[in-house]
């Protein structure tokens, strides 16, 4: 449910680091909660981020929820499969339906991240 | 629609095989030929001026590509598509905070009588006095109603009422030499209001609400400040109950120079019982087509007319009606917003709500809110040892209960209620809302249904419960005798198919 | 009791189930204070008969303009109105339903809603329409709305020569939403806002901060603009294009889409629904499908259901109110629903090649009835620009005089453009406009209507 080589945002992002990019998608939780995704607002290439702000939208039928970037920097890619098919992030949320990808300008921001024990803790509250 | 309130669906797997043959059909562009006519084009006198001469360049080269159909077609299509809708006409639709009333048919004949119906917006008022008249005298009753002396029968809709009055608050801030920011709306209310504010150029804020389902007095006082413009309530709230601190929450807006805006959605349960103007509100839409039992057409023509207090009357949109002597004309109030949309207003839903108002005179709308009040407690008394009904007291013409429970132990949504009602041929409550309670379901029976419409909802809500109990899958799974079954509605929003499209064969034009 | 339908009866064994002893009881939750202490001050409550009696006598204190011969148009219009159209309307499957939000139980009024959509998007050229607006003006002001959205810009710029109550709610809309509107002046001499090339258009447009040209073809004065010309304008800026268009006319005008419009507009009303005193109308509103998420309103789309039977439902909804609350596209929840199930049926019945006609007929006896009243000397000229089935003229007479005297035999002779403009705030449409009347003539006016009406008023 919540691989361990990630770290997880409070708001349901989760986060692999590679060298200085974060790749980010949302939580196994977070599209169990949504129901069908059939929409994924995101940004383009090039766009800043700041952590703990939204990046974007993602919507389910009756729902729309922000989604929450965990790192600060540059965009570096965008997964763009997602706009034909959204679905992806309910069927793959951790390998195909990752969303951006971030060039971080403040590394030691993933210290303040939710190891996957933490966060699966923080679900079940 | 009907269907019988036992049918075998609910023991047979093989559901599809009881719904009925009627399904979807063509689309009218699948019907018809190329020569098939319904009406005739008006026959040629004489010679006239060639298109080409008089249009040039604006002139269409591609026909849109419109059916032919014949007249037969157009009612049997029409009618099959009819056949496929629930109205009120239908069965009991107890759809909370919609008022789904039956509709007197002599309204329906009114409005179209030719003086009404036949009359262009731009006659000379001597020519539609009548009209006229109709017109302020509506306006009249709705100020008496109310207790809000100001009124326009402008707005189209609810929202577009909502819209209005807050346009109204704005220019009169504004004319106080007063730029505020926030409006303040319970966490209760409908997504009109914060839309609505948003519109407005405000901040929406929210109010949690207590622990008894009114406003948070404690919350509000604290969020009241000189740059609060506005609070939008409901009253009675979307939990049906009536808010016993209404002067309380009222004054404490005002000491802060705020204005508030009832959103009269719920009117139906207080007609000549209490007053928004008497509860301190400055301002208040009507929804016509919940209270004054105007049909909501399915999607509308609805009308919300807005009453406000002196001090904001000659901030409405116009033309308004005015009176003098004997007289009828249209004004435009002296500090007006200005236009909210052309014309007079959506006249022909006034000449209903006029019909209507007429029809019940003073003491039949008082019995009008006291049966539909009555109704709603029926209901809620009969049905909340069922389910969950979290403020449970008496309530006004609605009441919500909550599916939490059934959802937690035998995993079964509000939603799958919902969808089993079908089965039984109501139409289901209002579900989902208001966002504070869980799983919510809110009923609203309304005033016209019968005792028997009444203790049949009952005993298919009882039906389901039982279902739920015993074979939670059967209610998962429906409903099995409607038109269509569920709908794969996130197919619909994933690979949006919005219209129908011409063979790129193309069409040519005949006419 | 009128539409109720519980005896006193039942009443008391309701009473008795909820547990209280008298109706009163009920309202305890009502605070005294706030309590009305005496009966409504209403009239008295009618029967059927006084009722249907009192409605008749109201209706027969006015001239209909359908019992008059009808020249006046000014964005209502008098087309006739096939007897199938009310026939449809009246199955309270439809006008008794609410919005379709058990789509099990409403694929009729889906169905029809997306058959509207299909054939509002044929009209008008464009890839989506939605379910309706309230009338054009409030579709006019959304699609300005929408167009900021798109463009994330706060200033249009809008034709002089649109329709001044359409004008004016947009003014009111734009202040509320703190969006500038810049007013672009109309010719004089042709009658028409958009004249290519021309250095005021491109002047307003030069900051590049417009977020849409806003223009009406044909426009207030019955002229038709040059669509493409304005739209090329603004997109060369950056802008929208948005047009308003009428839904009949476009039988024989060039679809807005073909010249370049991102966002169209309309008044409904000609499509079968009755004049009503203006209301009722009908908001049209299409545009093209890249902006699909940010427009107002609801839509009607095909999928299938569990069976995979075809079925309809509304759609993209997380754009409406009821879902994203505050950054909702608009606040609209309730449209114009059965306006829009009318026009669908009149389409239907007038087919593809009878709205040709009708807009054909139109026009050119529009264009006929110009002439001769030129020829009578009473009226001169104002336009230059080609027009379709309203035109303007200048009177030597008092318009309104003119007006009430014609009434009198019979013809409701036109709409005083001054009368139009007045109390709607906005820029005048021209400089001299007191005594310039609009006519407008749709397919039911005869020849011999015509000829007598430019008798009768040359007589005066």
């Amino acid at each position: 449910m919540y691989p361990g080589d990630l770290v997880y945002h409070k708001e349901h992002e989760w986060v692999r680091v590679e060298g200085d990019v974060a790749v980010i998608g949302i939580s196994h939780f977070a599209q169990d909660q949504l129901g069908e995704v059939v929409y994924v607002d995101l940004p383009s290439t090039g766009d800043a981020v700041t952590a703990d702000e939204t990046f974007g939208e993602i919507e389910s039928v009756k729902s729309v929820s922000e989604l929450y970037s965990p790192v600060s920097g540059e965009i570096v890619e965008v997964n763009d499969a997602l706009s034909d098919t959204p679905e992806t992030v309910n069927a793959d949320p951790y390998g195909d339906g990752w969303m951006i990808k971030v060039k971080m300008s403040d590394a030691s921001e993933i210290d303040a991240l939710m190891s996957a024990g933490d966060y699966e803790a923080f679900v079940n509250e | 629609m009907s269907a019988p309130a036992e049918h075998p669906a609910a023991a047979n797997s093989d559901a599809a095989a009881h719904r009925p043959a009627r399904g979807p059909r063509e689309l009218i562009f699948e019907l018809g030929a190329e020569e098939s006519r319904c009406v005739e084009a008006p026959a040629p006198e004489g010679e006239w001026e060639p298109l080409e001469a008089l249009l040039g360049d604006a002139l269409r080269k591609t026909p849109p590509a419109l059916p032919n159909v014949s007249e037969l077609e157009i009612m049997r299509h029409y009618g099959h598509l009819a056949e496929m809708n629930f109205g009120v006409d239908s069965g009991m639709y107890p759809l909370g905070s919609c008022t789904m009333k039956y509709n007197p048919r002599i309204n329906e004949d009114a409005c179209r009588l030719d003086g009404f119906a036949g009359a262009h917006p731009h006659q000379p008022a001597a020519s539609v006095q009548g009209l006229l008249e109709l017109m302020w005298e509506l306006q009249e009753a709705l100020g008496e109603i109310s207790g809000l002396p100001g009124v326009t029968l402008q707005p189209a809709a609810g929202a577009h009422g909502e819209l209005t009055a807050l346009m109204c608050f704005r220019a009169y801030h504004l004319d106080q030499g007063d730029v505020r920011k926030r409006v303040l709306i319970p966490d209760s209310a409908h997504g009109t209001n914060p839309a609505t504010v948003s519109m407005c150029g405000y901040e929406a804020e929210t109010i949690p609400s207590g622990s008894d389902g009114g406003v948070d007095m404690e919350a509000l006082r604290a969020a009241l400040a000189q740059d609060v413009a506005a609070v939008m309530l409901t009253n009675p709230n979307t939990l049906g109950l009536f808010e016993a601190s209404i002067l309380d929450i009222t004054e404490a807006a005002q000491a802060v120079g705020a204005l508030v805006y009832c959103d009269g959605a719920n009117m139906n349960a207080v007609l000549g019982i209490s007053r928004p103007g008497d509860m301190g509100f400055d301002a208040l839409h009507f929804n016509l087509h919940k209270t004054f039992s105007t049909p909501h057409g399915g999607g509308g023509p609805g009308a919300g007319p807005v009453c406000v207090t002196e001090k904001l009357a000659s901030y409405l949109p116009g033309p308004v009606v005015v009176r003098d002597g004997d007289a009828y004309a249209g004004r435009m109030p002296e500090r007006s917003i200005g236009r909210v949309r052309t014309f007079w207003g959506n006249v022909g839903v006034l000449v209903r709500a006029y019909a209507y108002i007429r029809a019940l005179g003073a003491e039949g709308l008082r019995e009008v809110s006291e049966q539909a009040v009555l109704s709603a407690n029926y209901l809620r008394q009969r049905l909340s040892g069922l389910f969950d009904c979290p403020f449970c007291r008496m309530c006004m013409h609605e009441f919500v209960l909550s599916g939490a429970a059934m959802r937690k132990e035998h995993g079964v949504r509000t939603l799958d209620i919902a969808k089993r009602l079908l089965d039984h041929g109501f139409h289901p409550p209002t579900v989902y809302f208001p966002l504070i309670v869980e799983e919510s379901m809110m009923i609203e029976p309304t005033e016209t249904e019968p005792l028997s419409a009444l203790d049949a909802f009952v005993d298919a809500m009882i039906s389901i419960a039982e279902e739920i109990r015993t074979d939670p899958e059967i209610v998962k799974n429906a409903p099995y005798t409607t038109p269509v079954r569920r709908l794969d509605e996130a197919r619909a929003a994933r690979t949006p198919d919005l219209r129908w499209r011409p063979d790129p064969g193309g069409l040519s034009a005949d006419g | 009791m009128r539409y109720i339908p519980i005896t006193c009866e039942q009443r008391e064994a309701m009473l008795r189930a909820v547990g209280v002893s008298a109706i009163d009881e009920l309202f305890d939750a009502v605070p005294d204070a706030v309590r009305l202490k005496r009966p409504l001050a209403l009239p008295g409550p009618l029967t059927e008969i006084e009722l249907s009696r009192h409605l008749a006598s109201l209706a027969g204190h006015n001239a209909p303009a359908t019992g008059l011969v009808c020249l006046a148009g000014a964005g209502c219009y008098d087309h006739y109105i096939p007897s199938v159209v009310d026939h449809v309307a009246r199955r309270p499957e439809f006008f008794t339903a609410y919005t379709p939000y058990q789509p099990e139980v409403s694929q009729g009024t889906l169905q029809a809603i997306y058959e509207f959509q299909s054939m509002v998007c044929e009209l008008t050229g464009m890839d989506v329409a939605n379910a309706s607006m309230y009338d054009g003006a409030t579709a006019f002001a959304e699609a300005a709305l929408m167009a900021c959205r798109v463009t994330k810009r706060s200033k249009v710029l809008c034709a002089v020569s649109v329709h001044p109550a359409w004008r004016a709610t947009l003014a009111t809309y734009a202040a509320a939403a703190s969006v500038e509107v810049v007013t672009s002046p109309a010719e004089e001499t042709t009658g028409v806002s958009i004249v290519p090339g021309s250095s005021t258009l491109e002047s307003l447009l030069a900051g590049d901060d417009v977020a849409a040209v806003l223009v009406q073809s044909p426009n207030v004065l019955g002229c038709i603009e040059d669509v493409a010309a304005a739209a090329a304008a603004a997109h060369a800026h950056g802008a929208l294009a948005v047009v308003a268009a009428d839904p009949v006319l476009l039988g024989v005008l060039e679809a807005p889409g073909e010249l370049g419009a991102d966002i169209v507009v309309g008044e409904g009303q000609p499509l079968g629904n009755a004049m009503s005193f203006g209301g009722p109308g009908l908001g049209l509103f299409a545009c093209r499908e890249e902006f699909v998420r940010q427009m107002p309103g609801r839509l009607a789309g095909r999928t299938v259901d569990v069976d995979g039977a075809p079925a309809f439902v509304l759609t993209l909804s997380t754009r409406e109110q009821h879902i994203r609350r505050e950054k909702a596209t608009s606040n609209i929840c309730s449209n114009h629903g059965l306006n829009a199930l009318v026009a669908g049926v009149y389409l239907a019945a007038v087919g593809r090649s009878g709205l040709q006609s009708i807009a054909r007929d139109a026009v050119q006896k529009a264009c006929y009835l110009k002439g001769r009243l030129i020829e009578t000397g009473r009226f001169a000229p104002v336009t230059s620009a080609p027009y379709a089935r309203e035109f303007a003229l200048r009177y030597d007479g008092d318009v309104e005089r003119m007006r009430s005297e014609m009434l009198e035999r019979g013809y409701l002779a036109g709409v005083g453009l001054a009368e139009l403009c007045a109390g709607s705030g906005r820029p005048a449409v021209l400089s001299d406009q007191d005594s310039v009347v609009l006519f407008a003539v749709t397919e039911k006016r005869t020849r011999e209507e015509l000829d007598a009406f430019v008798r009768e008023v040359s007589s005066l």
